[in-house]
This record gives C-alpha cells, structure tokens and sequence, in this order.
C-alpha cells in the first residue's frame, strides 16, 4: 500500500533551525527520507550542501549517527561501516550513504562502483541539484546541457548530462530507482522499498536548488514536478532488471507531455538556451519516450 | 597509559535544534494560516496537510489546526504556493515588527 | 613456534594475531604478498575479519577509517603511489583520531616508475600525524604490527608499520611466532567510547569553525585548531606510551630493546653511523671491520620517526663525536629528513657531535658496504668539515 501524508511517520529526524537555504529541494528530500530510513542507521555523507546542513561542531541537525567522509571516499566508507557493523555482528544497523552529483557522478564514482560491484550491503542516495552547489554552483557531471554555472559561464555547458542511474543499472544491482523531492511519498516509499533488499541499492533523486537554479525558493515543489512532467526527469525503478516507470511518470504518455520550455522558463540557468538547443533537446525528449 | 587521556578532542557533534540560528530571522515574509480556509481547520478532520508534507524544515505541524513554528520558519513560501484551497497567506514581516518591537 | 618466511608474511601472521576484524587493501609492489596472505587467512577460516577487497588505496584506507569510526580494529597496508594515492584519507584518520593500523612496505615513488626500495613514500607523508615505526627485521615486523595496534588504541592516534620493500618484505628469514593466547593476553579487543551507534547518534568530522562555540549544553567546545594542537599533545604524550608498550611486550615476550633508537656497540663508540630500516643490519658489518681497525665506532637505528624522539637522540648522541647519517629519502630542495631531525634535536646540547649526512641506496640502488664503509672512514677523518653539505654515494655519475 503506498503512503499517504496521513500516514507518514511523525518523528522528525532533522532538527530545524539548520543552514539549509529557504525553500531547498534536499531539506524536503532528507526529511521525509529520514523518516523512511528510521534511527536504526548509520549516515555517510561527503562535502556537500548536506554537510553545511548537517551542522557545524560541535551541533548536528540531523539526529542519526553521521559519518562525514572525504569528497571521493563515500560509497568506500559506507563499505566499511557495513563491515564493521557485520565484524561485530550488528547486522540489524542499516548503513545510508546520501551525497550529492558531484560526489557521486564525478569524483566518487570510482568508489561507487567498486562497491557496486562488490555488492555492499547499503543505500546510496544521490541528491542531484545538477551542480556543485556547495561550493557555489560549478557544472558537475549531471548538469544538463545548456545550464550555466558559473565554470559553464556565457553559453552554458556543452555536453550532455551523465545517466548515472544507467550506469549503476550497468552494475546489475537488485534495485535502481529515480525520485523526486517533489513527490516525498513516493521517494518515501522507494526508500523503504531499498531499505527492505539485501546488496547495493541505487536512488537518484532530482533536487530543485533555488539558489543554485535561479527561481524563487516557493516553486521548488512546481519546478520539479514540471520536471518530471515534461519528461526531463523520469520516476522509475529498475527491479532485479525489471525496468518500470512509476507514479506520474507511469501516468505519463508522449502526447502528454508538456513542452520542456515550460520548465527551461521557471529558471534562469536555462537563459542562453538557444532555439536550436532546445529543438534537440525536445527531439531528444520524444525520442526517449517512444522508446518507453 | 590509558584511553583516558588521549583522543580528548574529536569533532563529533550532539543532535539539537538551531545550529544554524533561529532562521525565523531570515524571513521576509511570514506565512499565515486562514483557518477559516485550511481544509483540516474547517473541517476538524484529519485531511491535506500537504504543507506539513512539503514543508523543508519540518516548522508546521500535522495537527488541527496547524500551527507553524516562526522560530525557525525561513519564509520560503512552499507552503503557501502547495496549499490546494490558498489558505495561507504570506504577510510582510515589517507588519509585525511594530507589535513585536 | 619458529618459521622462516618472508617479511610480508611477518606482518600479515602479526596482523592475524592481532585478531583484526576489518582489513582492506589493494595490491602494490611490494606489498601484495602481504594482502595476498591475508586474504588466504581470511579465505581458508584461518581468521574471521572482514576482508574487503576495494579497488583502489584511496578506498582501502576510506573503509578502515569508516569500520574504526563503528569501532572495528582495522589493518591496511600499501607501498609507494599507493600509499601517496591515500594521502588525503592519510591526514583524514589522524585527524579524526582512529587508531587504524596501516604497514608501509618502503618503496621509491614515481616518475619515473620504481618498484624498488627507498624510504621516500612513508618520509613524505611524514607530517599527517600519524605515528612512524620502522622495522628492521621480520621478528621486528610481527612484533611492531603487534605493539602498534596497542600503541594506537592507547593514544587514539593510527601508526604505520614501515619495512623495506624486497630486502625486508620479500627475503626469508627465521622468526618466532609468538601464541594465540600470549598475544590475547598482551592486547585486549579493542573498544571506543565514541563508535558510530544508533543508540548514541554523535555526528563525526563535522565542519568545525576557526573559533571555540558552546555546545546544546552550553559548554565551551574546541574550535579546529584545539583540535589540531591536541593532536599534536597526544603525539608527544605517546612518546611514553610507545615505551610502555615496549616494556609490556618485553614482560610477556621477552624480547624487544628499545623502542626508539636501537644500538650496536654505541656505549664507548665516539662516532656513528645513524638510519633507519634493515640498513643498520648492513651497518653493523662495516662498524665490525672499523672496530677491527681500532676505531670506537657503532650503529643507531631510529625505530620510531614520528613522533620524534628528541630525548632519546640526545641521551644517545650527546657526548660523541661525531654522526654520519645514512637515509633513503630526502627531502628535495634541502637535505635527509632524517638528518634535519637529528641536528635539530642536538641544536640545543652544547658540545655537540659534527653530523654528516649521505643520500643512498634511492630507487633499490645497491648499497655496497665497502662504500659504507669508505664513507664512514672519510667522515670520521674530515671532521667538522663537510659538515652541512648532503652528499649522495653509490652514484654513477
Ligand atoms: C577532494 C576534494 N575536492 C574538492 C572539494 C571541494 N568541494 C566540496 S563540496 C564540492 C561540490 C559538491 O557538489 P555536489 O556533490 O553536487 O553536492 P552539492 O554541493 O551540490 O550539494 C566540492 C567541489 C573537496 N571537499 N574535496
Ligand atoms: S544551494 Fe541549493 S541545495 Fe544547497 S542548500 Fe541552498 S537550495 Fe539547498
Ligand atoms: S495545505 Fe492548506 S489546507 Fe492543507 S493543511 Fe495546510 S493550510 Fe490547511
Ligand atoms: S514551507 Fe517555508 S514558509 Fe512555509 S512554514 Fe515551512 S519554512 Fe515557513
Ligand atoms: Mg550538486
């Protein structure tokens, strides 16, 4: 049965009054996946915005033991609590790695897939703001093509973004899923999902960033979803192989879809797209989905 | 010889609120509830809450009526833009600095 | 019981002793037998740690600062670019003050690539805090991994285990492995009072600001650079806990020396030839030819490099002669690290020994003891002369 707000759990396990920028897509996404995730787990977090968020010593927003690890270091560390946990058997403690793009599709890729392959017993959760925005907004490997940022200045970055969850998906592992922090219970529901399989799990969640994106902090739920309903960013789960699309995505068609300038417009990050770009980036779009 | 005197200082950090202040001070906007509108306030049933859902720091709470903690509420305004009958509205906070003092 | 086996087999019968439950590495020359060996222990049921097989340094050394911060007893070993590939989680677990154990199996560093013996890789990460012992046998290499785990947990501070590549790690020699239950009885299991645990959620490493801040109970923490400067306490405190250890093992053992400067025929010697590793073995053969000539002449082997032992070098060198100091690192641009440290310690005694320093034996360079022993006779002549130019020997030049 899939959660309701009504039904989602009560306990708050990230204290308020923390550095977070008003309105930011990863308070949503850590607070309701905190709850999915539940006190009987141990953190791993690289340098990231969550880092700033987690707090400064000697407070700690988030009410879960944390291990703060180096930038490229996070799915190894994550390796090495589960073994800890499992050399002393305390098996029961589950083990949460949570980073960002950056820390995931650039510098910690390299530890991510060892561990992948290893088949390490944790979650790993990339929040994707499609940046650097801790260290205030460089192009990462997922940002997409076109954004600015302030190493991809004047006419935005070239490339494309990188599909991480693919590559993950390349890895075999048991579960794959894509959220969004504008649709927490499905997140929450994903979460709990992974948190239930044994190895590696992979979720990669798209994070409306307003400070980093360039919108006004009260649409970060609506951007997201346009995201989602422009068939930019697709709700999935790949299921031991099994790719399925879920929730509004599922409900989704290629007639259904929302012109992606729809999206591009509630951001300035997008404003050097040029016609031509955003003609092959909606091809680009059509193409995907008839392929779904 | 022993633990005791070694490792003294570690950075390890204790759970609480506020490490990055009371946030309510970043607000310039306050967002109010109209609880003549507010599906749950209305209704005394248990309903919506989407603004508690949606809410980032966590400073509403799931209870009839709501109640937001202007504490810590950033002013981000989510609640307000995702509420499905606009029962909150967002007030500017110099309306209330004369009372507040 | 009394095997001849190799160095690396040493480290790993001493890190299996040690009843280690996390171990990861990644295989570099020449370390791999050593990680090879282990794995075996783990593989055939020998031992019941947690062996990960990571794929890089950087992760080996990630996944025992994750398992020691849940409070497992860890062990890592590497050699070379292996070891500087790890440099950042180097500083990382000093800093977070885990008591990991880690040998480095002493080569040269690239470019150009080396596979052989200097001592360059374990100098140049000489300033992350960590605790550097060095071995100069097998016997010594079974026996240090042993006191280092009991150094580390003591003082919260992670040791390296240094041996030479290929003359100690991959040559066969006699040693004693000591009982199961002697080791149990020489070191407790290991326990932290600040593991990550659910129970008592503590959030680590933490950004930490310039300046003090109270805590949600309102007392005073320390800011970044208390935290540093008590690290930099501890290291000196440990000093005399490497000591204590020493003599612990000794009472259960019997047999260890000291553990900062090991001697050979120092008491009367009015000049000495002063190194690290398995060079002050070759040393003692040239301070016996030179002892056949007349000449009151003895061997120091530094055992423990960091934290430095600035008594022990004064006990030990003030009075003499004269020094000649032999190293297999340098530190480009100025001189033998080795010797900085030594004159550096003696600046303050008054009648102090002139000190030269040599450069050897870099990129597994044969080390030829009758160059030894034509350098040793040379210094011995010229005095105080020559006194501050580093010179290197065994060059082709
Ligand atoms: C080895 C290393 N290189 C660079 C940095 C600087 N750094 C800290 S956070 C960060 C960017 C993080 O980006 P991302 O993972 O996307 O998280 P976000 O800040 O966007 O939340 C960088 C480059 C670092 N801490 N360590
Ligand atoms: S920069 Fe973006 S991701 Fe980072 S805290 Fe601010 S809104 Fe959140
Ligand atoms: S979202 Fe609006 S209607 Fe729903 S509980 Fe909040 S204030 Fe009331
Ligand atoms: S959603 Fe934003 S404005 Fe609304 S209560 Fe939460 S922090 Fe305040
Ligand atoms: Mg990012």
């Amino acid at each position: 049965m899939a959660t309701t707000i009504l039904n989602l759990p009560d306990d708050e396990l990230i204290h308020p009054g923390n550095r977070a920028c008003a309105g930011c897509g990863l308070s949503i996404i850590y607070r309701i996946g905190l709850k999915a995730i539940g006190r009987d787990t141990i953190l791993v977090v690289p340098p990231s915005c969550l880092t700033v968020m987690q707090g400064l010593y000697p407070i700690a927003a988030t009410q879960l033991p944390c291990l703060n690890v180096t930038f490229a270091s996070t799915a190894a560390a994550a390796t090495g609590v589960v073994a800890a946990l499992k050399a002393q058997g305390r098996e029961n403690t589950k083990v949460v790695a949570w980073a960002g793009d950056g820390g995931t599709s650039d510098i910690g890729i390299q530890a991510l897939s060892g561990a992948c392959e290893r088949g390490e017993d944790f979650l790993y959760i990339c929040y994707d703001n499609e940046a650097y925005m801790n260290t205030g907004v460089q192009r990462s490997g997922t940002t997409p093509q076109g954004v600015l940022t302030t190493t991809t200045p004047v006419i935005g970055k070239l490339q494309k973004s990188k599909n991480v969850p693919a590559i993950m998906a390349a890895h075999g592992l048991n579960y794959i899923a894509t959220a969004s922090a504008s649709y927490p219970l499905d997140l929450y529901d994903k979460i709990k999902k992974a948190m239930g399989m044994p190895g590696t799990k992979y979720m990669h969640v798209h994070t409306p960033c307003p400070s980093g994106w360039g919108f006004d902090p009260r649409y970060s739920v609506k951007i997201g979803k346009l995201a989602v309903e422009t068939g930019i960013f697709d709700l999935y789960e790949i299921e031991n192989g099994e790719f399925r699309l879920t929730g509004p995505s599922k409900k989704l068609t290629p007639s259904k879809l929302k012109p992606v300038t729809e999206y591009f417009d509630t951001q300035s990050r997008f404003r050097a797209l040029k016609e031509d770009q955003i003609a092959s980036i909606q091809a680009g779009i059509h193409e995907k989905w008839d392929n779904y | 010889m022993g633990q005791d005197n070694f490792g003294k200082m570690k950075s390890h950090s204790e759970p609480g609120p506020g490490d990055g202040g009371k946030t309510g001070s970043w607000r310039v906007k306050r967002p109010i509830i109209d609880l003549t509108v507010c599906i749950p306030a209305k209704s005394g049933k248990v309903a919506c809450f989407a603004c508690w859902m949606y809410c980032p720091d966590g400073v509403i709470t799931r209870t009839i009526p709501p109640v937001i903690d202007y504490e810590y509420c950033k002013g981000c305004e989510i609640c307000a833009e995702e509420c499905p009958v606009n029962a909150i509205e967002m007030v500017e906070e110099t309306q209330f600095a004369d009372k507040e003092g | 019981m009394h095997v001849i086996e190799s160095g690396n087999v040493a480290a790993a019968t001493g890190v299996k002793l040690a009843r280690t439950q996390v171990i990861a590495a990644y295989p570099i020359t020449p370390q791999t037998p050593l990680t090879e060996k282990l794995s075996e222990f783990v593989s055939k049921g020998q031992m019941t740690a947690q062996y990960i097989p990571v794929e890089s340094e950087h992760s080996a050394l990630s996944v025992c600062i994750a398992a020691s911060s849940t409070g497992s007893r860890t062990f890592t070993a590497t050699s070379a670019n292996g070891l500087l590939y790890m440099s950042e989680q180097v500083h990382w677990a000093s800093g977070a003050r885990l008591p990991i154990v880690m040998c480095v199996v002493n080569r040269g560093v690239g470019a150009p690539w080396t596979v052989w013996n200097d001592h360059q890789d374990s100098i140049s990460q000489r300033d992350t805090g960590w605790i550097q012992m060095h071995a100069c046998d097998h016997q010594q290499i079974l026996d240090t991994v042993l006191k280092a785990f009991m150094v580390a947990e003591k003082v919260s501070i992670p040791v390296m285990v240094c041996y030479d590549g290929y003359l100690l790690s991959h040559s066969y020699m006699p040693f004693e492995i000591p009982k199961q239950e002697d080791v149990d009885r020489f070191l407790p299991s290991f326990s932290s009072d600040c593991k990550l645990d659910p129970e008592h959620p503590l959030n680590q490493n933490t950004v930490t600001l310039p300046d003090v801040r109270p805590d949600i109970h309102g007392n005073m923490s320390p800011g970044y650079m208390e935290i540093r400067h008590n690290l930099q306490q501890d290291l000196i405190c440990s000093l005399d806990v490497v000591k204590e250890v020493e003599d612990r093992f000794k009472g259960i053992f019997n047999r260890g020396g000291s553990p900062f400067i090991e001697s050979y025929l120092c008491e009367d010697a009015e000049y000495v030839a002063v190194c690290m590793g398995s060079l002050s073995y070759q040393l003692r053969d040239v301070v016996d030819q030179l002892r056949n000539d007349g000449q009151k002449v003895g061997v120091a082997g530094v055992r423990l490099y960091r934290p430095f032992p600035n008594q022990a070098v004064i006990d030990a060198f003030s009075g003499k002669k004269g020094l000649v100091i032999f190293e297999k690192g340098i530190s480009y641009g100025n001189q033998g690290p080795l010797f900085t440290d030594i004159t550096s310690a003696l600046y303050q005694v008054e009648e102090r020994p002139f000190a030269h320093n040599y450069i050897l034996g870099i990129g597994g360079r044969e080390i030829k003891t009758q160059d030894l022993l034509d350098t040793f006779r040379k210094s011995i002549q010229s005095g105080r002369k020559n006194e501050i130019k580093t010179e290197w020997i065994g060059l082709k030049l």
